[in-house]
């Protein structure tokens, strides 16, 4: 393994490029798991029209639908529907939502598409307070989704 | 008057600021001479002021005094004392305010004590302190003055948003911006050397103590503020990827990159050109940091700034300071002469192996963070998390531990992986050992690597005090063994929290009980609590380990009323082995309440393990300052018997 010391100029010249080929390397694997891992934020009627790969993670935001929380017999289950104007989607939920996750206001849910259409969050933020809000739904919370669907025409 | 005071102080120090880059920058051309004098007295007071302004600040804060716009905005008169002080940077101005406060002291304490680097090295660094200093003050004096009057005092505070009222809040900020601030002491050294040409040994060991110093903060501050988002958000979980926790962990990355090859050109003169741009690097990551934090493009917890004024403000100085940095770097960089030569199996080798890894790591992260901005302005809104975050870092982190654990035994200049092979055999085969058993325990692949990594390199960390006097060994390798052994201790800690968690999520009625991992917890009732400023439904927990003494934890959902808003807060027991974590949901059917609990093996090591990194470094420090407070003194007392002789 003893390499005998390279010349000066020669050596700084490999360092450099060892370096280089390190970060692109690094560069383009970030690129690569990128396209594969990032997730994607989908509005309800988006959602719809083109809906995501099954079990890939994405999180979908709109309005929670009035008077479509329901919580199953073990307690801790919830279903909902998150809404815009054009689409509806139907949301199962395991843990404990955030306290202001209310009917008629915003959230978001991020989890994966389930193979019947169904979606399944592995959590749910909801508008904290004005200082702290998932940064889709800051657009969305006043206005209701109206607002936020112009944004993405 | 003390608003009034405050700004004054404010303005002047940033008059002098400018002083002090003209000065220093005039003091370098042949003509200005006696200019350089004044530069050093100039960032002495420069420091002192800027801290005075801030500490008008905070006694406007620690009085609630409702005439000025941003204690209204952000405070309130019923909160806590400790949240009132800590208020003071719990928002955009003030936290704006620490950070150049901070950045005028290092330059102060570096005007004041640093006697080691060329005067005109000195000169250049104070001079490139100040310039980015000036920038700073420019944007808070024009954007963001903290120090603006009402016309008429608020009758009330609007408080402040009540997740940072913990002590978490308190503790976190201040070192981690000593950390992240510090480190403009290792850009502006870096400019220096680069103005002058002068890189090597000498300067290298003038920059290195203050690199420590703010490393040791920035440790200590990313363990803080790791800790508490683990027990203040309630999510069980103690690293998100949040752009901000990045924020956070870029210029570690960078900063201990740079910690190692500072020591390979003190040690050996080599790495000039590399240690001189991670010296840039590393305060670049800070202010883009600070931009990604401050400037409203994310919305965080952390992010105060909504106004896109500001945002534009610092992504000009970002522009600024790091485009001015790399022209420089790269008019200079070619002239910078050639360090030593070393082997690839040496410790040089290893180091620059580790510090290439680190670099690959925080382009990741680095990647990783920018991308949903980037996608954003195409468009389309993504977000990126553990699924990118952890398998693609853990493809370099991997080796980079590998050779960490190596690397020490390694002699400088040339060695062969022959001669230590003995002493490597040990970790290797712990290494594989743990691994087949953590196989065999269904354990995911990315844990089962952790526990297998740490337990090597837990050993092998301290191999290098093997057949050494214990009493002799000097304090930078007890710095080094120290921090070392802190990684594998952190290690365990994050491999056994993702391999061995288990987890509960019950609705229960009171008297119920739950088992989750060796513990029993039963709800015994929910009751109504107050405290100042907020009310609680508070659970009442019975929990005992494996049937032994009873013990009560108490999670509760507290409700805040300025301003209004309810955060969860988590209950801990925590033992050797690990940490109880519960959560208390809301009321459901039949009277029951959701109840989510964590029994987490061994995650507590993961804050001691950031300690002990800190610790570390603590004793490297100690260890160099030593030697050259000595180093100092022999040459006074050289030079005294000189002039004595001569005379």
């Amino acid at each position: 393994m003893s390499l005998t010391p390279m010349k000066a100029k020669h050596q700084r010249l490999v360092l450099a490029l060892i370096a280089l080929v390190a970060l692109i390397g690094a560069g383009l694997l970030a690129a690569w798991a990128l396209r594969s891992q990032a997730s994607f934020f989908y509005l309800p009627a988006e959602y719809a029209a083109n809906p995501p790969e099954a079990g890939r993670p994405v999180r979908l935001g709109g309005m929670v639908e009035k008077g479509s929380i329901r919580t199953l017999a073990d307690g801790v289950t919830i279903t909902f529907v998150i809404h815009d104007d054009k689409a509806r989607v139907p949301v199962t939920f395991k843990g404990i939502v955030p306290d202001l996750f209310v009917e008629g206001s915003g959230a978001v849910a991020e989890g994966r598409r389930q193979p019947d259409g169904t979606f399944r969050a592995d959590n749910v933020l909801a508008k904290h307070d004005e200082n702290y809000v998932p940064r889709e739904m800051k657009d969305m919370t006043s206005e209701q989704a109206r607002q936020a669907i112009e944004e993405t025409k | 008057m003390i608003a009034e005071f405050g700004l004054a102080a404010l303005w002047l120090a940033a008059a002098l600021a400018a002083l002090q880059l003209i000065a220093g920058a005039l003091a370098l051309t042949p003509r200005g001479g006696t200019l350089g004098g004044i530069v050093r007295p100039v960032a002495m007071v420069q420091g002192v002021l800027v801290a005075l302004s801030f500490a008008a600040l905070v006694v406007l804060f620690a009085q609630t005094d409702l005439s000025v716009e941003l204690v209204a905005k952000n405070s309130h008169s019923m909160k806590p004392l400790i949240y009132k002080i800590s208020g003071t940077w719990g928002n955009h101005e003030g936290s704006m305010l620490l950070w150049v406060m901070i950045m005028g002291l290092s330059g102060c304490f570096v005007a004041a004590v640093e006697r080691r680097l060329p005067e005109l090295t000195m000169l250049a660094t104070l001079a490139g302190q100040a310039f980015v200093s000036l920038g700073f003050y420019a944007f808070l004096l024009l954007s963001s003055n903290p120090f603006t009057r009402l016309p008429s005092p608020a009758i009330e505070g609007a408080g402040l948003n009540p997740l940072l009222q913990d002590p978490g809040l308190a503790f976190h900020p201040p070192p981690l911006y000593i950390g992240y601030v510090g480190l403009s002491v290792a850009f502006s050294f870096a400019i220096g050397a680069l103005v002058t040409r002068e890189v090597g040994p000498a300067f290298a060991r003038a920059m290195r103590p203050w690199v420590l110093g703010a490393w040791i903060f920035l440790t200590l501050g990313i363990t803080a503020g790791s800790y508490w988002a683990y027990y203040e958000l309630g999510w069980g979980g103690w690293w998100f990827w949040d752009p901000v926790e990045n924020a956070s962990l870029m210029p570690w990355l960078a900063a201990t990159a740079l910690l190692h090859s500072v020591s390979v050109l003190a040690a050996r003169n080599a790495l000039r050109a590399w240690t001189v741009m991670l010296g840039v690097v590393a305060f670049s990551m800070s202010m883009v940091g600070t931009f990604l934090v401050r400037s409203g493009i994310l919305t965080s917890v952390h992010a105060f700034a909504v106004d896109p004024e500001r945002g534009s403000f610092i992504l000009g100085l970002l522009a600024l300071n790091i485009g001015g940095a790399l022209v420089l770097f790269g008019l200079r960089a070619a002239s910078v002469t050639e360090g030593e030569r070393f082997s690839a199996a040496s410790r040089e080798g290893a180091l620059v192996f580790n510090n290439v890894m680190l670099s690959a790591i925080l382009g990741i992260v680095l990647v990783g963070t920018l991308y949903p901005l980037l996608a954003e302005a195409l468009g389309a809104k993504v977000s990126v998390g553990p699924p990118y975050f952890n398998p693609v870092s853990a493809i370099f982190a991997v080796p980079m531990l590998m050779v960490l654990a190596v690397g020490p035994l390694l002699r400088w200049r040339r060695d062969s992986l022959a001669r230590i092979r003995p002493l490597i055999a040990i970790p290797a085969v712990l290494l594989l050992g743990v691994l087949i058993w953590a196989g065999s325990q269904a354990v995911g692949l990315l844990p089962a690597l952790g526990l297998a990594l740490s337990a090597a390199l837990g050993v092998a960390s301290l191999l290098p005090l093997k057949g050494r006097k214990l009493r002799q060994v000097k304090l930078p390798v007890w710095g080094m063994v120290t921090a070392h052994f802190g990684i594998a201790v952190a290690l365990l800690g994050m491999a056994s929290d993702a391999a061995f968690t288990t987890e509960r999520l019950v609705a229960v009625q009171p008297g119920d009980t739950v088992e989750v991992g060796p513990w029993q917890v039963q709800l015994q009732r929910i009751e109504p609590v107050a405290g100042p400023n907020w009310t609680a439904l508070r659970g009442d927990l019975a929990v005992s380990y494996k049937g032994g003494a009873v013990a009560e934890l108490h999670p509760a959902a507290r409700t805040f009323w300025a301003p209004p808003n309810e955060t969860n807060e988590a209950a801990l027991k925590t033992r050797w082995n690990g940490q109880l974590y519960a959560v208390l949901g809301q009321e459901t059917s039949g009277g029951r309440w959701q109840l989510r609990l964590w029994w987490k093996p061994f995650v507590p090591m993961i804050w001691y393990g950031g300690i002990l990194i800190a610790l570390g470094g603590l004793l490297a420090l100690l260890g160099r300052l030593a030697s050259d407070l000595k180093r100092l003194v022999a040459r006074d007392k050289i030079a005294y018997r000189r002039s004595r002789q001569g005379r």
